[in-house]
């Protein structure tokens, strides 16, 4: 599958685990190769998964940048779920992963991923993409453009703008 | 007022072709309607009965004469030669083409607007005090602060898919001019001992389902840490406000769930990572933005005119107005003018493309070319000469907007309501325009007094019927229009919620509802007592007696065809009551 990674769109192997209604966090069964568990998986199964060298962990929207604070160094990648996309719970919790707790990782976004977010959600730190699948990705990335420059501070800019540059007084 | 530099141009100009692009992509098929919407309110544009609604976000209420210029000509070449000013002090027009939007937003930018943020689940329009700058009462000028705020929220990245729409006021004076406490966030400045300027803060106001007044999270937030502490709140709402039903996503709920401590607390849990950060606004920003705010070139006047005296002695109708329509200035020898967009037979709040090109002449002719929306939908010239009253009433009085109502009965709050609005269940315009016709006697308004008629069309409450001192409410039942009434909401310093004082009344019974209100008050006031302050003196039983006493007769005018259309539920065309149809 293709994917926007470091505003480059590329092929990409890992698999998202989601649980199907027979599933439970403790006994389903983890595919080898790369995979991006739920959260529940990896604190059900931690001890045998952070042997696993490649390993990702996604967050649902409803839960919490916290709940892998101690993880961090352990796993490879951290996908945040956004179930439509006018949920906007992920962006503080990609906010808060990288400014608060110095997550340097990957940091993918994942589901109703669409063009016309992109932008946003980069700023808060994500720096990788699974855009819809229904979506043409090429035209996807264009969305990391929208914007030149931003007022605010976020995970992507540490400086307002009134930090950053001499604004002036008028045109 | 506020300049734009050569980041604001680029940012609002990048704005401008990303929204051309993804109506471009709209008109394709590319985008769904239901991945455009979120994006087209973000812009400001609606959806509404008759075709899409824009609306242009003012800051804090105040345009240039250029600017209102701009709106003449948007109304004429995009419109039907009238717009709407609205309660967060922001114009809105009614019958907009989606294929010429990118055209107007690029005609907006050429005069440093736009519509960003005007509706969607973000921070809104940031409303202030009408009088911001030339208010005797203020303690700081709230507009490089609201100006300051502006910058922070706009595409501010984590906070542009809330639970719900954020609305944040903020007033630099001891009168509350903003009704900050119905705000999700209101601020007010405040000194401390030392002489430094910082914010009350309020949050967890606001309207709507349910009616709450905002809480205090912090006594003193000083001004350097305005954005930090701001940003810390709308984050927690960000990642804890329900999103599982819509009528319980505003901050107010989450507010009252946790109760104010356990929010303040996890709000000043994360602001500890941001305090004193980068984030802090420097005093280089804060006199940078100030700087254009300064004090026009005031003459030195005497306090008084004596022409105008001499008029108001003689002429009862300029004395109503001055009475009204003139405020006190700081300035000696100055007044702010109140331009009123409420006269009888007008839908409240509208002005006409004729009119809104000549109020911006009037603000070059007598008030340094600038003028003031008001969240109570009139437009307020706020530097005028005394000596210039004489000749700034007969122009208005020819422009329509010289009615001396002011704060009076007529002068009605009032959401564009069934006649426009999707979400309505009662027409508010029509029914605005029938109080006001008969209480249309301007002695019999003065002799009423001081009271504020609020009116929304639906439970979302543009109208503020909730902090009316009458409010009006319409309701729905079996899909017929119904008007619920209250009494004793109130705005400001003694912000209050209005209480329904009993079962609905048809389109055809409210005027004469309103009148049974004001018999009672008539007849119980004390002397030079507001209807509120008699409403808060006796309760709401003497009232609700009153008007339930006898069966309430329907006016035949309003009870005959055009009722029975909405009840019929018919589809129509153009509004029937509106004066432009």
């Amino acid at each position: 599958m293709m994917i926007i990674k470091n505003k480059t769109v590329m092929e990409d192997d890992w698999i998202v685990l989601r649980l199907s209604e027979s599933d439970t966090p403790e006994n389903v069964a983890i595919p080898s190769g790369k995979v991006i568990v739920p959260l529940k998986v990896w604190q059900a199964q931690r001890d045998t998964l952070q042997r696993r060298t490649d390993l990702g962990v996604w967050l649902a929207s409803d839960q919490r940048a916290e709940d892998l604070q101690n993880d961090l160094e352990a796993l490879s990648l951290i996908a945040v779920d956004f179930p439509k996309f006018a949920d906007g719970r992920g962006y503080s919790i990609a906010y808060r992963l990288r400014a608060r707790f110095g997550y340097h990782g990957e940091l993918r976004a994942i589901g109703d991923v669409l063009r016309d977010q992109l932008f946003y959600m980069q700023r808060v730190g994500f720096n990788a993409f699974a855009p819809r699948p229904d979506k043409d990705i090429h035209d996807a990335l264009k969305g990391l453009s929208d914007f030149s420059l931003s007022y605010q501070a976020s995970a992507d800019e540490a400086l307002p703008l009134f930090r950053r540059v001499q604004r002036g007084s008028g045109p | 007022m506020y300049r734009y530099d050569k980041y604001d141009h680029q940012i609002v100009g990048e704005r401008v072709a990303q929204f051309r692009d993804q109506v471009r992509r709209r008109l394709s098929g590319e985008l769904s309607e239901d991945e455009f919407r979120i994006l087209r309110l973000q812009n400001g544009l609606y959806m509404q009965i008759h075709a899409y609604m824009l609306r242009i976000a003012v800051p804090y209420g105040l345009v240039s004469a250029a600017q209102m210029r701009m709106f003449a000509h948007i109304a004429r070449k995009y419109d039907r030669d009238y717009g709407h000013f609205t309660t967060r002090q922001n114009i809105q027009y009614n019958w907009i083409k989606l294929e010429e939007v990118p055209d107007l937003m690029a005609d907006l930018a050429s005069v440093e607007m736009h519509g960003n943020q005007t509706s969607g689940n973000c921070i809104r329009n940031i409303t202030s005090d009408e009088f911001a700058g030339v208010a005797r009462d203020e303690i700081v000028d709230p507009r490089p602060y609201a100006e300051i705020l502006r910058q922070w929220s706009t595409f501010h990245p984590e906070f542009a898919y809330l639970p719900r729409k954020f609305k944040i006021a903020i007033t630099g004076a001891t009168e509350d001019r903003a009704a900050i406490a119905v705000h999700d966030i209101g601020m007010a400045a405040v000194k401390n001992a030392q002489g430094e300027i910082g914010f009350r803060v309020l949050v967890g106001g606001g309207l709507g389902r349910t009616p709450i007044v905002g809480s205090e999270i912090c006594d003193f937030v000083p001004w350097q840490h305005a954005i930090t502490y701001l940003e810390s709140i709308v984050r927690v709402y960000n990642e804890y406000g329900r999103r599982d039903n819509i009528y319980k996503a505003r901050i107010k709920i989450l507010v009252k769930a946790l109760g104010i401590e356990e929010f303040k607390r996890q709000v000043e849990a994360d602001w500890q990572f941001t305090k004193d950060g980068p984030c802090t606004i420097t005093l280089a920003e804060l006199n940078r933005v100030a700087a254009c705010f300064t004090a026009p070139a005031y003459e030195t006047l005497p306090l008084y005119d004596a022409a105008v005296s001499e008029l108001q002695a003689e002429n009862k109708a300029f004395a109503n107005w001055c009475k009204r329509n003139v405020k006190p200035h700081k300035v000696s020898g100055y007044a702010a003018v109140m331009l009123s967009l409420k006269k009888t037979g007008t839908a409240p709040g509208d002005a006409t493309a004729e009119q809104m090109d000549a109020a911006a002449e009037l603000a070059e002719r007598f008030s340094f070319g600038e003028l003031r929306i008001t969240h109570m939908q009139n437009l307020v010239l706020a530097d005028v000469k005394q000596s210039d009253l004489i000749a700034l009433w007969q122009a208005a009085k020819t422009l329509g907007m010289a009615t001396p109502n002011i704060g009076l009965l007529t002068d009605i709050i009032c959401c564009p309501g069934g006649d426009f609005c999707s979400l309505a269940n009662a027409r508010s315009i029509p029914l605005a325009k029938a109080i006001a016709e008969r209480f249309d006697n301007i002695d019999f308004q003065h002799d009423i007094g001081e009271i504020e008629l609020n009116m929304s069309g639906c439970m979302n409450a543009c109208g503020h019927h909730h902090v009316g001192h009458i409010g009006i409410l319409g309701v729905d039942k079996d899909g017929t229009e119904w008007n619920q009434v209250s009494i004793g909401g109130a705005q400001g310093n003694e912000t209050s919620i209005g209480k329904v004082i009993g079962r609905a009344f048809t389109f055809a019974q409210i005027p004469e509802v309103v009148a049974r209100l004001l018999q009672v008050y008539v007849r119980e006031r004390f002397e030079d007592e507001r209807f509120i302050d008699t409403v808060r003196r006796i309760g709401h039983d003497p009232f609700k007696e009153y008007v339930y006493a006898t069966p309430v007769e329907e006016d035949e005018k309003l009870a005959s065809a055009d009722y029975a259309l909405l009840t019929a539920g018919t589809p129509y065309d153009t509004p029937l009551y509106s004066p432009r149809f």
